[in-house]
């Protein structure tokens, strides 16, 4: 083939020579069982899915979604996709219907591959809503045929009756692959667009930092729909010729560990969250199983205290290895490899090829640019993290939205919205963000999608969005409610407000808790001050 | 605690975290995961809220034990029963 393709970077460069037979993903179930693809079948499956794009009439850079959890049809789905030259976007399962809907609309979907059991709670309540969508590909036990309508086919038959070689098209390094969506605090949620180029950095990055090489076990807890769980959980394992572990089932301390042990796991790449879990569920958990085999853990999505890093050290018989980066980054962008010397509760260092910076703020918090340049932060001193743009995996756009793109670069940097300082060894430290977004179980959730569901419902005057602190899932997503004249505050108001949301938007974005509170405090102009309201909570 | 008292605490705690959920029509033996939509910070939620109503301490090594309704009423009878209390 000509060009880049991260499909061929992954997989068939390995399929094409000696490693044919080497396991490529191994699906684990809850009881234990394995389900394992060689890098032959891998690339087999995923030729049938590019040509079963072809003979639906899916056209170069047009936008396959899936929704589904992690299951084998994912990795056929994305890798699929890729070789066909059309666009993958991955999205959550945890999501409910409305962050589905407005996702699938805004990146112009023309397939969306899911479950039966998504089909029928999420996906066949939207349909109407995307007239874009031309063909909804179902995986499973598709019980009652016709849910969802005409548009609707059974996959495994459909992949069935293609063929199992395909010739991957021309691609170049700057060909969009991927869209991530990245919640807005102010504005519904954006597409950012990462390119085939992108892999050279999901391979260089789980090199450098995780150690990460052929043959090696590697095991990346994130779920898809979040930009780790394509980047890490997919594409940087397959890159490195490694044996990517896919665990099918929801956290489970003891199941966990026994995967850990029973698959040899090299390389983990896991959050905070899962590793506060873990630290609940105590040290003689741990030392009742083999973790000899673990050569490095890695951590995502959030600050990790040094309690953890400890921690890891202490039951685990590793420290767990910070890493920074975000959706529009598209991989790793500052971290603390074996090979560095590992501050605890620091975000660490740049990678090679990266340079990064702490960016003076001015009054509005926010990297302050005078004349086109920005001045960089004394050491020590807060500021603004900032990245100079360029490197592969960079976002290229947000998908019909110029004007948000360019905003994020400002004097020759791109702006993370992240406040840091950087310490006299050049190690960054994460404060903050600059916005009021939330991270919640380490991803963000924009509090104007959760303010927008709450708003339509009839008692609803005002609502506002904030991350309340959690002691495992850093924060959760509260809401401060206003009620419209003639309804009034009640325990069964606030239980049908959670189901409201959670019907709307699902478990991972709707409020957990809500607060009735008739004096939100607003600016002159009339924006909510989210800060105040974290404040007021905090008191509480 | 009875059979039926554990059912209670059980459905009154899943109501309160996920109260779109018709938990009296889903399959006792299904996963609370798949039948009700709930991710790890509500299981851990029900949990902790079952466990603190209950009077007793849940360790994460008996969540598996958790996972569907049946199985966590079974869990809350037993656990609570007066041959553990003596």
């Amino acid at each position: 083939m000509d060009g880049v393709n991260i499909a061929h970077l992954a997989v068939d460069r390995h399929a094409a020579g000696p490693s044919a037979d080497q396991d490529a993903v191994r699906f684990v179930d809850r009881a234990g069982g394995v389900t394992a693809l060689t890098y032959g079948e891998l690339a087999r499956e995923t030729n049938r899915f590019a040509n079963l794009l072809r003979t639906l009439g899916v056209r170069d850079g047009e936008s396959v979604f899936t929704l589904t959890a992690r299951l084998p049809v994912l990795h056929t789905a994305v890798l699929g996709t890729l070789k066909a030259g059309a666009v993958s976007c991955p999205l959550s399962p945890m999501f409910g219907p409305e962050p589905v809907r407005e996702r699938l609309v805004r990146g112009d979907a023309v397939v969306l591959v899911t479950t039966a059991p998504l089909l029928r709670r999420t996906v066949a309540r939207v349909l109407d809503a995307v007239p874009s969508l031309r063909h909804v590909l179902v995986a499973g036990d598709w019980e009652g045929r016709g849910v969802g309508g005409p548009r609707v086919t059974e996959i495994s038959g459909a992949l069935a009756a293609e063929p199992d070689t395909f010739t991957i098209g021309p691609t170049s390094a700057e060909d969009p692959a991927l869209l991530h969506f990245t919640s807005g605090t102010t504005g519904p949620p954006k597409a950012a667009v990462h390119v085939h180029g992108a892999a050279a950095a999901h391979q260089a990055s789980a090199e450098l930092v995780f150690g990460l090489g052929p043959g090696d076990v590697f095991w990346c807890t994130a779920e898809p729909g979040w930009v780790t769980g394509t980047s890490y959980g997919i594409i940087a394992p397959l890159a490195c010729r490694a044996t990517s572990v896919v665990d099918m089932c929801e956290f489970d301390a003891s199941r966990w560990y026994a995967v850990l042990e029973q698959q040899r796991v090299n390389v983990w790449y896991t959050s905070p969250t899962a590793i506060r879990m873990l630290m609940r569920a105590g040290d003689d958990l741990a030392h009742q199983f083999d973790l000899s085999s673990l050569r490095c853990i890695a951590s995502v999505g959030e600050p990790l205290a040094p309690e953890c890093v400890h921690w890891g050290e202490r039951a685990l018989g590793r420290p767990v290895r910070d890493t920074w980066w975000q959706t529009e980054t598209g991989a790793i962008m500052i971290g603390n490899p074996p090979s560095s010397r590992l501050k605890p509760g620091s975000m660490g260092r740049p990678l090679p090829g990266i340079t990064a910076a702490v960016l003076r703020c001015g009054d509005d918090g926010r990297a302050q640019v005078r004349d086109a340049s920005a001045s960089p932060a004394a050491p020590g001193e807060e500021g603004e993290l900032a990245l100079r743009p360029g490197w592969p995996s960079m976002f290229r756009a947000y998908l019909h939205d110029e004007a948000a793109y360019r905003a994020c670069f400002v004097g020759g940097w791109y702006l993370t919205g992240d406040i840091a300082r950087q310490d006299g060894d050049g190690y960054f430290w994460f404060v903050g963000r600059a916005d009021d977004m939330i991270k919640s179980a380490g991803h963000f959730v924009g509090p104007f999608e959760v303010e927008r569901v709450l708003t339509a419902h009839p008692a609803v005057a005002e609502a506002a969005a904030v991350g309340a602190p959690d002691p495992v899932a850093g924060e959760v997503v509260t809401a401060f409610v206003t009620l419209r004249d003639g309804y009034s505050p009640s325990d069964e108001l606030r239980r049908e407000l959670i189901a409201w949301g959670r019907t709307r938007l699902g478990a991972a974005v709707a409020p957990r808790r809500i607060t009735f509170d008739d004096r939100l405090p607003h600016t002159t102009s009339g924006k909510i001050v989210r800060r105040s309201l974290r404040e007021r909570q905090a008191s509480r | 605690m009875t059979r039926d008292e554990a059912a209670g605490l059980v459905a009154g705690a899943l109501g309160d975290v996920a109260p779109e959920a018709d938990v009296r029509g889903i399959d006792p033996d299904g996963l609370l995961q798949d039948e009700i939509g709930l991710d790890s910070i509500d299981f851990l939620t029900v949990v902790n809220v079952v466990g603190e109503q209950a009077g007793l301490h849940i360790p994460e090594r008996d969540f598996p034990a958790l996972v569907t309704f049946a199985g966590f009423v079974s869990y809350l009878v037993e656990g609570t029963g007066d041959d553990r209390r003596a």
